[in-house]
This record gives structure tokens, C-alpha cells and sequence, in this order.
């Protein structure tokens, strides 16, 4: 695996720290005006997900981590793994229930994810930013309550629950924002 | 694809920088310092390890001889050969160039204005600086040693403390020096824990070093003994760095080379040590003391930016 100097920390760079695959966020120098000189990095370990900070001298080196991001449409789930596939090579990679976190919920079958692979093994999905998805329990809204004003939970197919405006019932189809779990609009077909 | 044309710096801001630029040269004009321009490429270069010359490879069309060029990274060596040729007082304005410097506050070149004072010590010059700033309508609050301002926040004597306190104080805050080298400890710990809070409140001026940190200033010998060396801090930033300058050329001899060794010890290449300088030396530098200010940071403060970026018409990455 190659190795990376400190002036080759980018944003999204992948490397090794303390044998955990790690995700550079930030890359600040931090220089004396003579002397010594530091980079402030700031990281994502990509096993737990936390975000550390560390100094190196500049000039100081990691190895690089064997972590790519690739695109694979989710099949199905066996109750203990996730199964996705390659739609190019047909190759199938199944996610434990780690990689998968809460992203499951949003998934009902051939969403198309990003899968970041650590020794091609999967260690963390993510579903599409936007899903479409049907409600399947809601309580009914006020009459007379229109665009604006207050929210409601929804269930929907996959099990996911989001706020929605008052005016949306149940069995209509709505486009929700997986980043940020909200509403974002009834969908239109 | 975004356009990458337009500068980044305001009209506003361009003339913030034409206007400093003619108040300074007012200031040195009025003190009877010189103007004076030295070549940006040179055939010797900076051996500090911690500073990196962007490298030339000259071809000339009539020989098959590459030659070597290094883009100056401060003018302070040809500066001093002027000064021992009889100059008197002298300054430049001049983009410098550093490798592998760019981040919030730096850029691979900036606008350094360095200027020399013979029959000054970096007491007298720190005057001098602290005038220009007053002009500037930037007030000098503080003048601190580097001893009182480490020990303020950090609680550890700097010229005493032993190598083990400093390497668990800042492994602490994330950084492993290995192996530890007190120079470097007292580097990271001042760079993290002090400059941030230097010059929130007007500038501060903060001098006699350790002297691990005496780059090349002279040592005043003491208890402890300390390098004769300031620097100007701003908004949490490194503004400007002064000496009393080394005049001997045996000592300069020694530093360039002990650089050089230590260049060798980290992988980085021995740089062509400037035998001009050293001759400029025997021959006789004037007692004198010399400060390099960086423009561009000082515009910042000037103009409120946060980012160095904000007060260059195109940074590295447009240019």
C-alpha cells in the first residue's frame, strides 16, 4: 500500500492510524514563524465513525488505507446480512449489521448504494440522499390545516419514522432526505 | 466547471493594499532608509530544514549545462551583503516563495517587507515596529518575553523544563514528537497553546528566545541564556520576526552547516550554502538588527479577513 506525506493530506484522503482506516476531513499547517512545522488533521475514524484530531510534524508520513467507495444496488436482507451486487461484474458483497448502522431503513430493494469497502469488505453503507417511499401509518391531519403549521410522525414501508407536515395521509408517497431524516415532499408519478 | 477567473480579493481590498503599501514607503522614506531590490532567483538558498525553496532547473541554450536555481525564500542574505558594503539603513517589499506552505494563512508566495537597521538591537527595532504599527493605526499593547508568555498559559518554564514534561503535555493534545526533541516540543506547544491567544487585544511583541529557537539571532549569554530575537503576533498570527543580527561568518559557517546535517538526518536535500553571504561577513556585517513582516497577513488584520486568501487578488490555487 503506498505511503502519504503530510502535504498530501487532502479532504477524503483514506489512511491508516492506530490500525483503524481513517478519513481525512481537514488538513491545517500550523506554522512557527521559524521552526518546526505542524499539520493540525483533523479525521473520521471510519470503524466508529468519530472524528479525532491529531498533529503531525510536517514532512511525517501514514500509510494509505484500502478503502474505495463503490456504487451497489441492495438485494436483500437475510436477517443477519444485507446482500448487495456489482450491477456490472454481478459480484454479490454482503454488510453485517455494523456496516449497515440504521441505513436499513431506508431500504426496501434495488436502491442503488455507496459502499465504502476497507479490504473489500463493506464498513459502511449509505443509502441515497433522497428515497421515495410509501406511508404506511399515519394518524389523520386536522381539517383546514393546510401548507403551513404543524407536524406528525409517519411510519413508512421500510420501517423508517419521519415527521411529516399535517396534510399528508396515509398510503401517499413521499420523498425523504436520508442525511437529514426529514420530509421533503409528496412525491410526484 | 466553476470559473477560477476572477480574483478573489474586493476592489475595496485592493486598495487597502495600494494604500499600505504607500504608507509604509512613506514611513521608510521619512527615516532615511533606503529602497533597495535583490534577485528573487539565486544559485544558493535557505538550509533551514523547516523552510523549502521552490527549485529551478536553468537551461541555457548555448551549453548542455542544467544549472541549478533556487527562488529566494526571504531577501535577507543579499540584504546583508548591501548592508556590508556600506548601504546604511536599508528596506524591500518583495514576493518571497516557500514550498509546500499553503492553508489558511499561507500561500505558496507573499509579500514580505524585511528591513535593516545598523547601529539598532532588537530593542530598538521592536521601537521601530511598534511605530510603524501606531501609524498604521494599530496599537502595540504588550511587549512579553517568550519565557513569561509560555509559562503564562502552558505553567512550564521553558529554558528549564525537562523533555519528559513537555512530551506529556502535548501528547495530551494529539501530537507525538519521536523521537522527542525539545526544540520541536516547544515549537508545537507554543504554535498550539500561546500564538492563538497573542494580539487579540492590540499587538504583542514577544521576545528573548530559547535558544533552540535562535534561527539567527545572537545569544546573549545568562542564566538562562536566550537568543536576542523578536516576533510581532496579531489576531492569534505570526505578523513578523526580528533579529539582532549574527555577524560572525565562523558562527553563520557553523549554523548553515549544522542545517544541513540535520537537512541530511530527515531526507530532505543539503542546500548550496551562500558563500557570497559568509564573505560579506568576513569582510564585515555592521552591528545591526533586521525584522521580515509579512504584508499580506498584516492586511488581514486590516481588513477583518479570516483567511489569507481573502486579501490576495489569486492565491496558488487561481493562479
Amino acid at each position: 500500500m503506498s505511503v502519504y506525506n503530510t502535504s498530501e493530506f487532502k479532504s477524503g484522503l483514506k489512511i491508516m492510524l492506530d490500525n483503524d482506516p481513517c478519513s481525512i476531513i481537514e488538513n491545517e499547517m500550523v506554522k512557527p514563524g521559524k521552526g518546526q512545522a505542524f499539520n493540525r488533521v483533523k479525521l473520521r475514524n471510519l470503524k466508529t465513525g468519530r472524528v479525532l484530531e491529531r498533529t503531525f510534524k510536517s514532512g511525517d508520513t501514514l500509510e494509505g488505507a484500502d478503502v474505495v467507495d463503490v456504487d451497489l444496488q441492495y438485494l436483500y436482507s437475510d436477517g443477519d446480512l444485507w446482500h448487495f451486487m456489482n450491477t456490472t461484474s454481478f459480484e454479490q458483497i454482503a454488510a453485517d449489521a455494523k456496516a449497515m448502522g440504521d441505513t436499513h431503513k431506508w431500504l426496501k430493494g434495488e436502491e442503488s448504494c455507496i459502499v465504502t469497502l476497507w479490504n473489500g469488505v463493506p464498513l459502511l453503507v449509505s443509502a441515497p440522499n433522497v428515497v421515495t417511499l410509501t406511508i404506511t401509518q399515519t394518524d389523520p391531519g386536522v381539517r383546514g390545516d393546510t401548507a403551513t403549521g404543524g407536524t406528525k410522525p409517519a411510519t413508512l414501508e421500510t420501517g423508517a419514522v419521519v415527521k411529516v407536515p399535517l396534510f399528508v395521509s396515509e398510503g401517499e408517497r413521499i420523498r425523504v432526505d436520508t442525511r437529514t431524516n426529514e420530509y421533503l415532499s409528496r412525491a410526484k408519478d | 466547471m466553476k470559473s477560477h477567473w476572477q480574483p478573489l480579493a474586493t476592489r475595496e481590498v485592493l486598495e487597502r493594499r495600494a494604500l499600505l503599501l504607500r504608507q509604509i514607503r512613506a514611513f521608510m522614506v521619512e527615516r532615511g532608509i533606503l529602497e533597495v531590490e535583490t534577485p528573487h532567483l539565486s544559485q544558493s538558498a535557505a538550509t533551514d530544514p523547516n523552510i523549502h525553496s521552490l527549485t529551478l532547473a536553468l537551461r541555457r541554450p548555448e551549453s548542455d549545462v542544467t544549472l541549478r536555481g533556487y527562488l529566494h525564500t526571504s531577501p535577507e542574505f543579499p540584504m546583508k551583503r548591501l548592508l556590508a558594503s556600506g548601504t546604511g539603513p536599508i528596506y524591500q517589499i518583495t514576493r518571497v516563495y516557500r514550498a509546500e506552505e499553503s492553508g489558511r494563512i499561507h500561500n505558496l508566495e507573499f509579500t514580505m517587507l524585511e528591513w535593516y537597521r545598523p547601529g539598532f538591537d532588537h530593542v530598538r527595532l521592536m521601537d521601530e515596529v511598534s511605530e510603524l504599527l501606531n501609524n498604521l493605526g494599530i496599537k502595540t499593547a504588550e511587549r512579553i518575553t517568550y519565557g513569561k508568555a509560555f509559562t503564562d498559559r502552558i505553567g512550564l518554564d521553558p529554558h528549564n523544563a525537562d523533555t519528559d514534561c513537555l512530551v506529556r503535555r502535548a501528547a495530551a493534545l494529539g501530537f507525538l514528537s519521536e523521537p522527542p526533541d525539545h526544540g520541536v516540543l516547544l515549537d508545537f506547544l507554543f504554535s498550539e497553546m500561546v500564538t492563538p491567544t497573542l494580539g487579540r487585544d492590540g499587538a504583542v511583541l514577544v521576545h528573548e528566545y530559547p535558544v533552540h529557537q535562535a534561527a539567527l539571532a545572537r545569544i546573549r549569554p545568562g542564566k538562562p541564556p536566550v537568543a536576542e530575537r523578536f516576533e510581532l503576533f496579531l489576531d492569534g498570527m505570526e505578523i513578523a520576526n526580528g533579529f539582532h543580527e549574527l555577524t560572525d561568518a565562523n558562527e553563520q559557517r557553523r549554523r548553515f552547516e549544522r542545517d544541513n546535517q540535520r537537512r541530511r538526518a530527515a531526507n530532505l536535500p543539503a542546500m548550496p550554502v551562500d558563500e557570497n553571504l559568509l564573505q560579506a561577513l568576513a569582510a564585515g556585517l555592521p552591528d545591526c538588527a533586521g525584522v521580515a513582516l509579512g504584508i499580506d497577513r498584516l492586511l488581514m488584520v486590516l481588513c477583518g479577513a479570516t483567511r489569507l486568501d481573502q486579501v490576495l487578488a489569486f492565491p496558488f490555487d487561481r493562479a
